[in-house]
């Protein structure tokens, strides 16, 4: 079950088009260099609805689904996977709130995000402790009407430049860490929010990606998400909602990657013939091709059954782990296609490749993922 | 038993350029990959030295060694991350040409400059339209009296900024079997007629002044054909086992770095309380690229060690190549993935290691060249 019903494909030309229509390559060549965040860009997709389209009609989203936002990312990447990573990262995180969130905090932060007014983002991870959540160390003690949290996170999308970040800190220090830690909205301006910055990185350059240090950063107690005691689950839930929005930016750049290549070795002559003539031309593109239609169906059929309110059977994960994969093998095999040109930045392929590795890393990175599939499918042992 | 036969002498010139790299190259490598070239100064250090040209004679001022220090400066150099001083396409693959064809009034004018590093290489046989095919160059040479006038561009040329002679390909026009029409040249910077593109923007290889260079009614003294007439693509054909086999060390040595790197992190980065290397997912990763590693170095070893002994390996060095250069590229991959997030900052060695090794699986004849080369070898 594959195909698209009429909305859906209505979205994915919309997306394609604009996408045609406002991301323009030299530009972007530019922009990835200065790690320069495509705020113009975003400003206008934001106008037209292509941030937060998963988000309730009654916050300004789409009130469409998960399928439909990869939609969008997948048209995204393939034409540009730096501004389709912005532009898909702008609201990193904020299905937390749509989620977990009540009226107040939906109402206080989701139109902003899918105005394109704020950004988000979210830190679950800490240096200590890795990719490993239950040894999160970040604290949140409540104070009367205040939480007051401190600790650091790394590696924050949109570090330093979110309007609104998703902390997941321990609440009971006592307590195992399926009920012992909690997730928090927290606002960029808070004071005690100490950002140092990552620096470039091998790709996604144009998301700013931080450390963050909180020191005494008092929010109210309405900025709690959900249930106290809950954050371990709902950050596992999210990872699952989460995957399948990066495998269909992975897709997404999969798919240019494909395309890119395809074109040049259809006109590319060497010894008198187009690369498209060569058997091991032809053999390298059915592979690429067999690679990005894998990665799509898992990715729709993960974004499908999440839409159906089904159980995910990890198929998220495992739709962000084929993915991402895909993204890097059939990048690599697109520069190793354009030869020389592949590695000049000029043909975009070396930077879908840098901005795919950087993708396969999210999440916690896939042994993380994979060790989390173990746990589910072999249960606990006697 | 070792496969290479190191001399104490070999060690001795191994710690002086481990010396010369730390005090001389690494604090500035960070300024190179930023200005994409290396200053000219640094070749000339180089070669004062005594680190360019090992393998030439006294007679050049060169240190009169043997491939072993070749393969020492590719391993010595690796630690510094950088690319942009070319030592070993310098050393092993442009000036080879001018020290086995070159006539004696050549050499005495250009080897002593190439060992002291007043005359910086490059070799330019890539075009726009001729990449893996090389015959298909469309650079002409021309004779007219005793000079030869050059036409037409070649691109992704490393060193093609600070080079300050240029081995060149071109072919006669007149002459139709298109392997026969195909001549050397030497060609000076600064001759009118020879123009030097910018640097070219890459993935990886930033230190490294890689560009376009243009010839429009470039005419230089017909003394400048290195070798016969017509004899190029021999001579290409000629210098092809010795460029792969700097490409298998330059993949060999790379992935050493990387693994090297990766175990030191895994070691001493805890998490949660505990060395990452004590999980044996990661255990086991970085055993198999250990393995992987031994494997590139046994085989690259072994290579050399024909190579200096005279043999024949065309086909075992289009092995290598490919091989050891696939290694590289694979080997940062999982060290990436092993290190996390952090592994993709540029401010982790890996993120560079990997944008760097990727070019290696292209250049000097992409792995898919390598491995027509060795089927038509093989028999088959």
């Amino acid at each position: 079950m594959t195909e698209l019903n009429r909305s859906q494909k209505q979205i994915r030309k919309a997306a394609s088009d604009f996408a045609r229509g406002e991301f323009d390559k030299d530009r972007s060549l530019d922009m990835e260099s200065a790690n320069e965040f495509p705020e113009d860009i975003w400003k206008k997709a934001a106008d037209l609805g292509f941030v937060g389209v998963h988000f309730p009609e009654d916050f300004s989203g789409g009130g469409m689904g998960i399928l439909d936002a990869c939609l969008i990312s997948e048209a995204f990447c393939r034409k540009d996977s730096s501004i389709g990573t912005a532009l898909a990262l702008s609201a990193s995180g904020a299905e937390c709130l749509v989620r977990f969130g009540d009226a107040a905090v939906k109402d206080a932060f989701l139109p902003r995000i899918a105005e394109g007014e704020i950004r988000c983002g979210y830190g679950f991870f800490e240096s200590g402790c890795g990719a490993d959540l239950s040894g999160v160390e970040t604290t949140a003690v409540k104070n009367d009407d205040y939480w007051i949290i401190n600790g650091a996170k790394s590696h924050v999308a949109n570090g330093g430049v979110a309007g609104v970040y998703v902390v997941l800190c321990r609440t009971d220090s006592e307590a195992s860490p399926e009920k012992g830690l909690s997730l928090f909205v927290v606002e960029g301006d808070r004071e005690g929010i100490d950002v140092r910055s990552s620096g470039r990185k091998l790709g996604a350059n144009m998301v700013a990606s931080a450390d963050l240090t909180f020191s005494n950063v008092r929010i109210p107690v309405a900025n709690l998400l959900g249930k106290e005691g809950k954050g371990l689950a709902q950050a596992e839930a999210f990872f699952e909602e989460a995957g399948i929005l990066i495998a269909a930016q992975c897709l997404g750049t999969a798919a240019g990657a494909f395309d890119r290549a395809l074109t040049y070795v259809k006109e590319r002559e060497q010894f008198n013939r187009k690369l498209a003539a060569f058997e091991i031309t032809r053999q390298k593109i059915a592979e690429m091709a067999i690679q990005v239609e894998q990665a799509r169906l898992i990715t729709y059929e993960a974004a499908r059954r999440f839409d159906a309110g089904k159980a995910m059977d990890n198929l998220g994960t495992m739709a962000r782990i084929t993915a991402a994969r895909t993204a890097v093998a059939v990048a690599d095999e697109a520069i190793q296609l354009f030869g020389g040109y592949g590695y000049m930045k000029e043909s975009e392929v070396e930077r879908l490749y840098r901005d795919a590795k950087v993708a396969g890393l999210t999440l916690g990175g896939t042994t993380r993922l994979k060790n989390r599939i173990a746990d589910s499918v072999i249960g606990k042992l006697k | 038993m070792e496969i290479l036969n190191y001399t104490e002498e070999h060690n001795r010139f191994r710690e002086r350029l481990r010396e010369f790299c730390e005090t001389e190259i690494m604090p500035h490598v960070d300024q190179w990959e930023a200005d994409h070239i290396v200053p000219k100064a640094i070749w000339q250090k180089m070669g004062r030295g005594g680190f360019l040209c090992p393998t030439l004679t006294g007679e050049y001022g060169a240190i009169g060694g043997d491939f072993i220090h070749s393969l020492i400066v590719c391993e010595e150099l690796s630690r510094t991350l950088q690319t942009g001083l070319a030592a070993g396409l310098h050393s092993d693959v442009v000036v080879p040409y001018i020290e086995s064809f070159g006539s004696d009034e050549q050499k005495r004018k250009y080897l002593p400059g190439c060992v002291s590093g007043d005359i910086v290489t490059a070799v330019a046989m890539t075009e726009p339209g001729a990449g893996s095919d090389v015959a298909g160059m469309e650079t002409t040479a021309v004779e007219d009296g005793d000079e030869v006038v050059i036409n037409g561009s070649k691109t992704f040329i490393s060193n093609g900024v600070i080079c300050d002679l240029v081995v060149l390909a071109a072919k006669d026009p007149a002459v139709e079997n298109k392997h026969q029409a195909v001549s050397l040249y030497l060609v000076e910077d600064g001759t009118p007629g020879f123009k030097k593109g910018t640097q070219l923007e890459k993935m990886g290889w930033h230190s490294q002044d890689t560009a376009e260079l243009f010839f429009t009614n470039c005419r230089i003294p017909k003394s400048n054909r290195l070798g016969d007439k017509g004899s190029g693509f021999f001579m290409l054909m000629g210098k092809l086992q010795q460029e792969r086999l700097v490409c298998s060390m330059g993949g060999v040595v790379a992935a050493e770095r990387i693994l090297e790197y990766t175990m030191e992190h895994c070691k001493t980065t805890r998490v949660c309380g505990k060395p990452l290397s004590k999980s044996q997912a990661i255990q086991f990763a970085l055993v198999e690229m250990a393995t992987e590693a031994k494997l590139g170095r046994t085989f690259m070893e072994k290579l050399v060690a024909d190579h200096m002994a005279g043999e024949n390996v065309i086909v075992e060095t289009s092995m290598a190549k490919y091989w050891t250069t696939d290694l590289a590229n694979r080997m940062a991959n999982r060290a990436i993935d092993l290190v996390g997030e952090f592994g993709a900052l540029e401010a982790c060695p890996l993120s560079r290691a990997l944008r760097d090794a990727r070019v290696m699986a292209i250049f000097a004849g992409t792995n898919e060249i390598m491995k027509g080369i060795a089927a038509k070898f093989m028999g088959l």
